[in-house]
């Protein structure tokens, strides 16, 4: 919550403004009943008509005060949740984008764009409730009170007894409510896997015959759910009969106190009905009141997990050069006695060590889950090595700084993100290139084929997460985005895996005739895409365990020649 | 306060509903009041409590009211009266507060049996859709009809047919009460009703789109977030973290200004519909002050109509109040309803697609199945204007080992989908054992194969749940054997709960290789005398693809099997591969047969060595 208030405090003095406002037009609407009761005590017994008019008049002048003051304060209060929204979910984008690959993970990507999404717009609720009712309610409750106990302080304290019930039965019944509703969502996200995985999965289902089967375990989870609906809603349902129960009471002993105190003349039946109004407008602000406390614990809950995120610490920060000093042996890129643990206990890279020349190629093999591309997030510095260390022409990229380091990358990565934009601006990626660059480098990747064969070209929209293209298409485009800037490091990770050969064929002919200068890290499946690099490394569990050209290898590397030869007369077909 | 409060989370609460025509409309009633007449009982008492709910707490004002005219009464305060009303009213209230919890508890019953059932139909619907109905309906959006649609039917069954009921009641009561008090002071109504509903009528039909375009860019701006978020590794790599956030805070902005557009607006609804209650009971004061005074002062009789007591003024001022309240909340309620008879509508929908057709009734169950499988002159396209077969002819003997090679989109997999008659030929036959497929009961075909797919599809359950799927009643040593054959078995057996352990997105991580390897288990289980592999080992790498080719060959032996596959030394191997194109079998042969023939096959053979 100290967040929350960090980011309210430039709209104080506007907040304090609106609250001003606020405040006059609930007192005002205070008065109503007061004058209600004035009139009936008062003005009636003058026998004066015009009074009575006048008096009648006054409340509606009062009640459209009230009414002006509300909208004016409600639309300033709009203004400022807009604001501070706007603020909080900048500086929250600005820091999801800026956490490093290892924060991502402990976060996970799902929570954060709930994060961004949810948890803000709870927030956002928040502060407009908070502003719109948190002031009124408050204001209602103690002075209706204050009115109350003026009018008469004993009949006001029979009524005010009631309240403390009010309060303690719906607060606790939400709080029960809460976890019950929790439980319900968790049933909700059951019954719904259940029909996902069926819907995907109706083939099989149906191959096998296992619709009965499916039936009884839909059956099952639906039954769950609808108990566990019909049993938060019975709790739940309890607070509004209680809460009316509990306000009904307080009138009746209002009433029944009365006839006391006016038998004594120390009351007289105007004030009681006035009490009546009074008590309706109290009770309405206790709920208002209780509800402001369920909100609140909830926002409570997602203002800490934004702050979580943006008070984060930078974690990968640009070390002195002092720490870990350059070495000038004209190598491009250099692994030198690498070890990296995502989870610290068991290595996923053990003591990886090779070097490489500007304007050579790197190809990495190995069967999934042996560190290959493990490797090329160490070397793009998504992650920071525990031991050794990555060099490239001779600095350690510890030490070079962000904007430094990534222009000289160009990278294609396994499952790359492109987005619902034109084709065009997925490989531009908001980089200012120009249109030429552009379909120089859709050239190259061999996309200009079929971009241009869309009756919009390179205008064409891809939607989200491009499904209106196919495998191959998007691998392509994101070759594309790799190349378009002339990077002195191209990075591709298993980015030509959905292309068939004879594409895949033209690419790697194209990216050597068009990207000379340009030192290559290809990580592949198939050994024709890697086997004219320069070194070829195959990794297993972590290690290398064959390093060289494609022919050593063939004679030192048994698991190489193992993979080579499965492959021969095994090329992919489209 | 007892609505669902996922609905209240769900910005698309606030989308308007899409306008049905009065014919669907109509429909839709007539349905979902079907539904609530089969819970009649359960409906019945609700009426009969929300009846006696409401009358009891209208009963409430009218024994204050008596109960301060005795307070105020000239002659002292009579006692005995305050005191029997005030019992009155407490017994009231008491009854009245019962009785809602009764029948909210016995709406949540109510509409909880209408929704389990509706779940229950919509999902029952949809095991029995054709295959085909899954192409063309997107998963999110099947799910999003059983779980936010008929939710949003539950939240109208169970809480606005209350509210409506009692609304009705509670103006028609207040209405009657207020005219026994005093018939002159209702005339105050005629004037402040018809603005309020002038005024929220005229209000709502301006904010409304301004509250969907909010919902509209919020869904956009959350789109757009979990885009970028999604590609916040690549976002880095590039150093486009700036540019990035500079184009989402014109998203963020575009989003927040919608909202205050609408917050703006909408903000004069709320005060502005009680500056017009506040109205009422200010014009009732003062019409009221006036009769009152009169009939103080004796120039009004006790008979007259315009004859009021002040316990009648208060009675009244309450009364008005109870009045005002369902009228304004009534063009709520009516969106309320319009949103839930689309979701009803989209429900419904499903619940009315056409299912597989049945089984003929003479149909024949498969059994002993030697695998002798015929394709003649079929003809099939999905939709009729696209033929994807053009009278394809096929025969494959008994244990014979059929791959299909061609271009993406050449229908290899249309013919497995034929196969397996998840969809029926347009033209033409297809005989298993010389039986004609539609002549054969879908049961019993589609335990004659054994289907190892490309996507890998395991359900949320233990690895032994997933193999077992294959074959009920399967022994543990049978589901070993086959977990052994399909090479996952020491995989599994390592993992701390070994066959136990629990298959779930956010639980262990199982590579898609080791997933293609244990549906592969599950399919050795099933062991039908025919097989399909459609791209059955795509997933994993060349090293494991080895092992597994081995188990597939095991499995392969005497069976008949249709093969799909990327990899051309997988197809090599075949009695007979036919080479599918534009639809059409344009080569058939073995091996080598093709490669003499020197046609499209060789060709793809032979780009490999260049």
């Amino acid at each position: 919550m100290k967040i929350m208030l960090r980011y309210l405090k430039p709209f104080f003095g506007r907040m304090s403004v609106g609250l001003a406002i606020k405040i006059t037009g609930t007192l005002v609407e205070l008065m109503l009943p007061y004058i209600l009761s004035h009139i009936l005590k008062n003005v009636v017994v003058t026998q004066d008509i015009r009074q009575v008019i006048f008096w009648g008049i006054l409340m509606i002048v009062c009640a459209f005060t009230a009414c002006l003051c509300n909208i004016i304060a409600n639309r300033m209060a709009a203004k400022v949740s807009r604001n501070f929204s706007k603020k909080v979910r900048h500086d929250l984008f600005d820091s999801t984008l800026r956490l490093s690959a290892a924060q991502t993970d402990r976060f996970t990507i799902p929570s954060l764009e709930s994060r961004i999404t949810t948890d803000t717009y709870n927030l956002h609720n928040f502060v407009g409730m908070m502003q719109r009712m948190g002031v009124r309610a408050p204001i209602l409750l103690v002075g209706g009170i204050a009115i109350t106990l003026f009018m008469d302080a004993y009949l006001a304290l029979a009524m005010i007894a009631v309240l403390p019930f009010i309060f303690v039965t719906v607060y606790f019944i939400s709080r029960k409510g809460v976890p019950l509703y929790a439980k319900v969502q968790e049933s909700v996200d059951k019954m719904v896997r259940v029909v996902r995985e069926d819907t995907q999965g109706i083939r099989v289902i149906k191959a096998l015959s296992k619709t009965e089967y499916e039936h009884r375990r839909y059956d099952e989870v639906n039954k769950t759910l609808s108990h566990d609906e019909r049993h938060a809603g019975t709790i739940m349902s309890s607070v509004n009969p209680i809460m009316t129960l509990l306000m009904n009471a307080g009138i009746t002993a209002v009433v029944a106190l009365a006839a006391n105190r006016v038998a004594s003349h120390q009351s007289d039946p105007e004030t009681v009905i006035a009490f009546m109004q009074y008590f309706t407008l109290i009770s309405m602000a206790m709920m208002s009141v209780t509800r402001i406390f369920t909100m609140y614990t909830k926002s409570a809950a997602s203002a800490r997990r934004i702050a979580e995120v943006i008070e984060a610490p930078e974690e990968i920060t640009v070390k002195s050069e002092k720490e870990f000093p350059p070495i000038n042996n004209g190598v491009h890129i250099e692994f030198d006695h690498v070890t990296f643990s995502y989870r610290g206990k068991h290595p996923n890279l053990e003591d990886i060590s090779f070097s490489l020349e500007k304007g050579g190629s790197l190809g990495i093999i190995g069967a999934t889950g042996s560190g290959k591309t493990t490797l090329i997030r160490l070397l793009l510095r998504f992650y920071d090595v525990n031991s050794g260390s990555v060099r490239i022409n001779g600095r350690d990229i510890r030490t070079i700084p962000k904007d430094e380091l990534y222009s000289m990358f160009g990278i294609a990565l396994q499952h790359d993100f492109l987005y619902a934009d034109t084709v065009e601006e997925n490989i531009n990626l908001g980089r200012g290139l120009s249109k030429d660059e552009i379909i120089k480098a859709a050239k190259i990747a061999q996309a200009d084929d079929f971009i241009s064969a869309f009756p919009d070209g390179y205008a064409h929209m891809l939607s989200q997460k491009a499904t209106n293209i196919s495998g191959g298409q998007k691998q392509r485009l994101l070759i594309a985005r790799a190349i378009a800037a002339h990077p002195e490091i191209l990075v591709l990770d298993d980015s030509s895996s959905a292309l068939d050969y004879k594409t895949d064929a033209n690419l790697r002919r194209a990216l050597k005739e068009n990207m000379s200068g340009t030192t290559v890290v290809t990580v592949a499946q198939r050994v024709s895409s890697v086997k004219d690099s320069d070194l070829i490394l195959v990794l297993d569990e972590g290690k290398i365990i064959g390093a060289g050209k494609h022919e050593e290898l063939l004679n030192t590397c048994t698991e190489y020649r193992e993979i080579s030869e499965s492959q021969m007369g095994g090329a992919i077909v489209e | 306060m007892n609505r669902d409060p996922r609905l209240a989370n769900n910005p698309n609460k606030m989308n308007a509903p899409q306008k049905l025509d009065r014919k669907t409309t109509g429909k839709i009633l007539r349905r979902l009041i079907g539904y609530i007449l089969k819970e009649w009982p359960l409906f019945l008492c609700a009426i009969i409590l929300t009846l006696c709910s409401n009358q009891l707490s209208l009963l409430g004002p009218r024994y204050s009211g008596r109960a301060i005219d005795a307070i105020a009464a000239e002659g002292g305060v009579q006692f005995d009266v305050v005191w029997e009303n005030v019992f009155r009213m407490l017994i009231c209230y008491a009854a009245s507060a019962l009785m809602a919890y009764l029948l909210a508890v016995l709406m949540i019953r109510f509409s909880q049996r209408i929704v389990y059932k509706m779940r229950k139909q919509v999902f029952e619907k949809l095991t029995s859709l054709p295959v085909s109905y899954f192409h063309t309906h997107a998963t999110g959006d099947i799910i999003s009809r059983i779980s936010y649609d008929i939710d949003t039917v539950n939240a109208s069954l169970s809480h606005d047919l209350v509210q409506v009921m009692t609304s009705i009641y509670t103006v028609l009561g207040s209405l009657i009460f207020m005219w026994q008090i005093s018939k002159p002071m209702i005339l105050v109504f005629v004037i402040t009703v018809p603005v309020s509903i002038i005024f929220t009528r005229y209000r709502s039909k301006k904010v409304r789109p301004l509250f969907q375009k909010r919902s509209r860019k919020l869904g956009e701006l959350n789109g757009y977030a979990e885009e970028m978020i999604s590609g916040c590794r690549t976002i880095q790599g590039y150093h486009r973290e700036e540019e990035i956030g500079r184009r989402f805070d014109k998203q963020n902005e575009d989003a927040m200004d919608a909202y205050y557009n609408a917050e703006y607006y909408g903000a004069t609804l709320g005060p502005s519909v009680n500056f017009i209650n506040n109205l009422s009971i200010s014009l009732v004061m003062i019409f009221g002050g006036i009769l009152y005074m009169y009939s103080q002062s004796g120039v009004l009789k006790a008979t007259s109509i315009f004859f009021i007591t002040l316990g009648g003024i208060a009675e009244f001022v309450q009364y008005s109040r109870k009045f005002a309240g369902p009228i304004n909340e009534f063009a709520n309620i009516l969106h309320e309803f319009q949103s839930a008879f689309s979701a009803a509508e989209r429900v419904f929908r499903v619940i009315d697609e056409d299912p597989e057709p049945l089984d003929k009734a003479d149909a024949v169950t498969l059994t002993d199945v030697s695998g002798r499988v015929d394709f003649e002159n079929v003809t099939f396209g999905y939709t009729p204007k696209k033929t994807i077969l053009h009278d394809v002819s096929v025969h494959a003997e008994p244990g014979k080992t059929i791959a299909i090679v061609g271009p993406t989109g050449a229908g290899k997999t249309t013919i497995i989908n034929l196969l397996m008659r998840f969809y029926d030929v347009n033209d033409g036959h297809i005989y298993v054992d010389g039986k004609e497929l539609r002549d054969i009961s879908r049961d019993s075909l589609r335990r004659a194969y054994t289907m190892v797919l490309q996507d890998t599809w395991l359900f949320h359950g233990t690895i032994y749940d997933n193999i077992v799927y294959g074959k009920e009643n399967a022994t543990m040593e049978e589901v070993k054997a086959a977990a052994k054959a399909a090479r996952i078995d020491t995989y599994i057996e390592r993992l701390p709960d070994g066959y136990d352990t629990i298959l779930s997105d956010e639980g262990i991580n199982i590579s898609k290789g080791q997933r293609q390897l244990i549906t592969i288990a599950r399919a050795l289980l099933s062991d039908s005398p025919m097989l399909i592999l459609d791209e059955a080992t795509s997933n994993v790498d060349s090293r494991t693809e080895i092992k597994i080719q081995e188990a597939l060959n095991e499995l392969m032996q005497n069976r008949t099997c249709f093969i799909i596959a990327h990899r051309l030394s997988t197809i090599q191997n075949a009695d007979m591969i036919l080479v599918l194109q534009n639809g059409k079998i344009t080569e058939y042969g073995n091996h080598d047969e093709l490669m003499r023939k020197g046609g499209f096959y060789s060709t793809l053979y032979n780009s490999q060595f260049t």
